[in-house]
Parts: C-alpha cells; sequence; structure tokens
C-alpha cells in the first residue's frame, strides 16, 4: 500500500484512528503511570475513546437527527442516523464518572495517610507499617 | 405461553438490586445481614427450581424484557448451567457471610455495617445478570456494577493496606473493562448487534470473508482478554493477592469463590454463543488463553510457596485455580469447556472453605497472620482445624475430594482427540507441576496447624481464645460437605454439564 491510498484510508477512518491513539494514550497512562491522579485521568481518556468510537459509528454523514418532527409522516430509518450508540455512550458516561469519583476518592485518603500520589512510594510506606 | 418459572431469572436480578435500595433505609446492621440473606436464599431457591426444571426438560429458554422483541429489546436467556452456577453463588455467599460473621463484627464500624450488605445485595444482583444476561452491553454494565461492589468490599475493612489494595483492583479492572468495551463496541460497528443470539450469524458470516480475519482476531483477543484481567489470569493478577488477602474474611471468600467466576460465565458465554469455542480455538485466542492459564498454574504455586502470610498464600493459590479453568477455556471442546465449569463450582465451595476456616484459625492464634504464629491452631480450634485439612487436601488433589475431580476431567478433556499434541503436553505438564506446588506447601501448611505446642512469640503472650459461633460451624460443615459431595458424586454432575454445554 502506498503512502497516499494509507493517508486517504486514515482520513476515510480519523474518527476510528483518533479513538485507538486515544485509547492506547489511556491505556498507557494508566498501566504504567506512577502517579495516582494521572491514572485516574488516564481512565477517564480511555473511556472518551471507546466514546469517540461508538458515538462516530452511529452518525452516518447526510442523515438527520433520529427526531421525528412531524407524526403524520411516517418514520424511515433511511433518513436518520443511528441513535442507539449514543445511548450506549450514555450509560457509559455514567459508569465512567462514577468510577472516576470513586478512583479519586480513593486517591485522596491514601494522599491524606501517606502523604504522597506515587504509588510506588505509597506501597513502600504500607509495607513499613505493616512490619 | 411462558411457563412461571422462566420469570425466575428476572426475579433473581430485581431481588438483588431491590435489596440493595431497600438496604440503604436499614440503619440497623444486624437487619441488614437478615435481609440480605433471605435474598439469597430465596434466590437459591428460585434458581435452584430453574435448575431443575430445565435439566429434567434439556432445555434453556429465554426471556424478553419489556415489550420489544428480540432485536431491540433486552434479553434474559438460562439453561440448566447457568441457573447451577447462580444457584451455588447463592449458597457461597450465603456460607462466607455465616463463616466470615465474626471478623465482619470486629472489622467494620457497626454504623457502617448496612452499607456493607448493600454491596452484598449488588454484587449479588450482578452476577446474577452475568449468568442470566443475553445482551454484551447488558453484560459490561454489571460487570462495571460487580467491579465498584467487590473494591467497596475490598476496603470495608478500613485500613492502609486494604485502600492501597482496592486502588490497584479499581485500575487493573478498569483496564480490563476498557477493553472489553472497546472489543464489544468493535464488534457492535461491525455487526450491529449486541444481543448474543443475533451476534451469532452474523459472526459466522463474518468469518466466511477472509477480510475480517484481523478483526475479528482483534476483537475476539480484546473481550477474552478484557475478561482475563478481571478474573485475575496471569500475568494481569498482580491486584489479587493483596486485596483478597488484606480484606475481612467474608470479603476474601466472596471475592475469589464468587467475583472471579462471574467474568469467567460471561467470557464461556461469548465462547459459546456469540462466537462458537471452534472459532475461537481457530483465531489463536484458544491457546493464548491456554497457555497464559498453564502459566498461572504454575506461577501462583510458585509464589504460594514462598508465601509466609497465611491469607495471602490461599490467594495465591487462587491465581494457579484459575489457571485450571482457563486451561479448560483454552482446549476450546465441550469436554474442556465442562470441566471449567465443573472447576468454577468445586473452586467456589473450596476456597472460601479455606478462606473461612483461615480466618477462624487467625482468630485462634491471637490474629496472627502468618502461617508460622498458626501452629498448633488446629488443635485450638477443631472445626477450622478440619475444614482447612479439607479444603487444602482438595487442592492438592487427594481422591473423593473435587479437587481431584477437576485435575482428572481436565486430563481426560486434554487427552481427548483431536487436541493438538503441543496443546495436550502443556496441559497435562501444567496439572502434574501445579498438583506437585500445591502439594509443597498445603502439606507443611496442614501439618503446622494440627502440631503440638505453641509458636514461639518472642514473649509476646497472645490471646488464644476464639470460641466458633453456630453461624461459623455450621458454613464450615456445610462447604466441607459440599467439597466431599462434588469430590464423591461427580460422575452424574459432569455428565450434565457435558450435555448442557450445548445449550449455553
Amino acid at each position: 500500500m502506498d503512502i497516499n491510498a494509507m493517508l486517504q484510508m486514515l482520513h476515510a477512518n480519523r474518527f476510528e484512528t483518533a479513538s485507538v491513539l486515544l485509547f492506547v494514550v489511556g491505556l498507557a497512562g494508566m498501566v504504567f503511570n506512577r502517579n495516582l491522579f494521572k491514572k485516574v485521568v488516564s481512565m477517564g481518556f480511555m473511556d472518551s475513546a471507546i466514546f469517540l468510537f461508538l458515538t462516530s459509528s452511529g452518525f452516518v454523514e447526510g442523515r438527520l437527527a433520529p427526531i421525528v418532527t412531524n407524526p403524520a409522516v411516517p418514520a424511515s430509518a433511511e433518513v436518520y442516523s443511528n441513535p442507539l450508540p449514543a445511548g450506549l455512550v450514555l450509560t457509559g458516561i455514567v459508569v465512567s464518572v462514577s468510577f472516576t469519583a470513586f478512583g479519586l476518592a480513593l486517591t485522596q485518603r491514601l494522599y491524606k495517610r501517606y502523604g504522597s500520589l506515587n504509588i510506588d512510594e505509597i506501597m513502600m510506606r504500607a509495607q513499613k507499617s505493616e512490619d | 405461553m411462558r411457563l412461571f418459572y422462566e420469570n425466575f431469572p428476572f426475579f433473581c436480578v430485581f431481588l438483588g438490586l431491590l435489596c440493595g435500595i431497600v438496604t440503604t433505609l436499614i440503619r440497623d446492621g444486624k437487619k441488614a445481614r437478615y435481609l440480605t440473606l433471605l435474598m439469597l436464599a430465596v434466590c437459591a431457591v428460585l434458581s435452584g427450581v430453574v435448575f431443575a426444571e430445565t435439566a429434567r426438560a434439556g432445555r434453556c429458554f429465554s426471556y424478553a424484557m419489556g415489550a420489544f422483541p428480540a432485536p431491540w429489546g433486552n434479553e434474559l436467556r438460562s439453561g440448566p448451567i447457568e441457573a447451577l452456577l447462580s444457584m451455588v453463588f447463592c449458597l457461597v455467599m450465603i456460607f462466607s457471610l455465616l463463616g466470615g460473621k465474626a471478623d465482619l463484627e470486629e472489622d467494620i464500624l457497626p454504623e457502617k455495617q448496612n452499607l456493607y450488605y448493600i454491596m452484598m445485595d449488588l454484587l449479588a444482583a450482578s452476577l446474577f445478570a452475568l449468568c442470566f444476561t443475553n445482551d454484551m452491553f447488558t453484560g459490561y454494565v454489571f460487570i462495571e456494577i460487580n467491579t465498584i461492589a467487590a473494591c467497596s468490599i475490598v476496603m470495608a475493612k478500613d485500613s492502609g493496606q486494604t485502600i492501597l489494595a482496592t486502588i490497584r483492583y479499581l485500575i487493573m479492572s478498569l483496564v480490563g473493562s476498557g477493553v472489553f468495551l472497546f472489543g464489544v463496541s468493535m464488534l457492535y460497528t461491525i455487526t450491529g448487534h449486541l444481543l448474543m443470539p443475533n451476534l451469532l450469524p452474523a459472526v459466522t458470516k463474518l468469518f466466511s470473508n477472509p477480510a475480517y480475519d484481523y478483526p475479528l482476531a482483534m476483537l475476539a483477543g480484546m473481550i477474552c482478554v478484557g475478561l482475563a484481567v478481571k478474573s485475575a489470569l496471569f500475568p494481569f493478577h498482580t491486584w489479587l493477592p493483596t486485596a483478597h488477602g488484606s480484606a475481612t474474611t467474608a470479603s476474601s471468600a466472596v471475592l475469589s469463590g464468587v467475583v472471579l467466576k462471574g467474568y469467567i460465565i460471561l467470557l464461556i458465554k461469548v465462547m459459546c454463543r456469540v462466537f462458537t469455542p471452534a472459532e475461537i480455538g481457530s483465531l489463536g485466542v484458544g491457546s493464548v488463553l491456554l497457555v497464559l492459564g498453564a502459566g498461572a498454574m504454575v506461577y501462583g504455586s510458585v509464589w504460594a510457596v514462598r508465601e509466609p502470610h497465611a491469607k495471602r498464600m490461599i490467594a495465591y493459590s487462587s491465581v494457579a485455580q484459575v489457571g485450571y479453568i482457563y486451561l479448560g477455556l483454552g482446549l476450546c471442546t465441550t469436554m474442556g469447556i465442562a470441566a471449567a465449569i465443573f472447576q468454577i463450582i468445586a473452586h467456589a465451595f473450596t476456597k472460601p472453605l479455606l478462606f473461612v476456616s483461615t480466618g477462624g484459625l487467625i482468630d485462634a492464634s491471637g490474629h496472627q497472620k502468618k502461617l508460622y504464629f498458626l501452629r498448633g491452631a488446629g488443635r485450638r480450634c477443631p472445626m477450622a482445624g478440619v475444614g482447612f485439612t479439607i479444603g487444602g487436601l482438595s487442592m492438592v488433589g487427594l481422591p473423593l475430594l473435587a479437587g481431584f475431580v477437576t485435575k482428572l476431567v481436565l486430563g481426560r478433556a486434554a487427552l481427548a482427540e483431536g487436541i493438538p499434541q503441543w496443546q495436550m503436553i502443556v496441559a497435562l505438564s501444567a496439572i502434574a507441576i501445579s498438583s506437585l506446588l500445591n502439594a509443597w506447601y498445603y502439606l507443611p501448611a496442614i501439618v503446622q496447624i494440627w502440631k503440638g505446642g505453641e509458636a514461639d512469640t518472642d514473649g509476646v503472650v497472645y490471646s488464644h481464645e476464639f470460641v466458633p459461633s453456630l453461624s461459623f460451624k455450621a458454613a464450615v460443615v456445610c462447604m466441607g460437605l459440599a467439597v466431599i459431595l462434588l469430590g464423591c458424586f461427580a460422575h452424574p454432575l459432569i455428565e450434565l454439564l457435558t450435555k448442557s454445554v450445548s445449550l449455553l
């Protein structure tokens, strides 16, 4: 595949490309970042990436929002974009928000107890206090 | 005409959620506890009825939720296996709560007791939903509810250790569910379905088109790995030992006995209903699960040998036992899956038995958690000692106990025709090495708790006063009996499981 065709493909799938990149950034942040606060933020990144992927899949260029304005005219599925992914994303956002809150609350408690956000340092101090 | 018992799966999920909501209004920890136990008992009976009816008729059924038919509405579905597992989960949760009662009252502040039972209710509801759901996205939502509830019961015992364990658990779980959700989203964007019965023909059609080879392997891999991370498959197990080892006894028992299995059930359903086991095998995902499972069996046991802390040792043994389940699934045959399901049931009884009895042994040794200090604990609290011995011997694989049957059926599944030779060798050697290592750390532990005399505590005197309560005794007896019965009368159950895998 030559570079031009590749760029064209990337452009055609720009939402998917962006969401995969974001997803990888978030995933790497969650696994490799040692700062708990940044880990929680990375989780937000990762979830947003999935939401971008899902919403973009429901959107069809040139179609209308799935709202029937005139009940007299029978609705046809061909005119509208797909509303289901938006519903899924809405559910996902609720889950993501509650997990962010939970994660931040835990981070705060650990910070109060051990005075650090670095997970390695917290683990070291917890180990010391146990012995 | 819908048969009445077909409503029961929905009742189970609904009762769990309802109890969670009602418990928020109950301030009294004791009443909350009775309500939770009652709910679990009712759900056990309901699932038991569904199991008996579906197993007798050899059928499964789907249950449309609300007024919308299949492609739009949500569905539950149950056959014998789902109902059996849901019943086992109820029973195990009841026994764990009974057995861990003394520690619960000690570890959790009295005014926060009711919150603990809210989490237990939600955990139960999400497990029922994971057992019965027929929809990938519903599966995702209940996975997340399960995760939050599981994290909360880890941190119920408020100490620095448990909060640290919780956040590590939370982060690893979220990595897993993120990967799972991305896989499901890809599946949805390609096929346009989320319900499993609609996905199956769509996925089969994709397999005939070579253009979809990579996307299919990718998304099957993501779904499986996502669920594997959540169920602590090696090498994603790092959070498990601290989380299960530091939580209060009832939490440790429920977490390792039940919570890990919820995700695996969803994985089995994905393997059987969205893909077929043969398709998962042909994508190479099965081999990956098999190798990781074998790795877990060896690695978890090696770490358990090196662990001086009694509860953490048992937690490492969970890593190995989850490996057995994945080894069975990785074979991608009916027999392998049946063996994996049997292991889910066997381990669901054995591990909580071990945790609950270890809790008793620790209480009988002045709350010292290291194995060294448990010397003679079995003599001080014979009930807990016997429980620990039965559980430990089952893990080692002594005949007539549940753990032996697992190893037997797994071995038989690995030797069946059509299994590639390398898979057979990996599976059999992993079973052999793991059994040997299990014996290496469980037998000395059993000897240690029955040894005479007391541990040398450098002159510090610990109170060895521990009177096992009635609920503790009942829990140990019931789970011990379950382990023995599963070991002695496994044959009809395995036959039933093998037959029912096609109904999944």
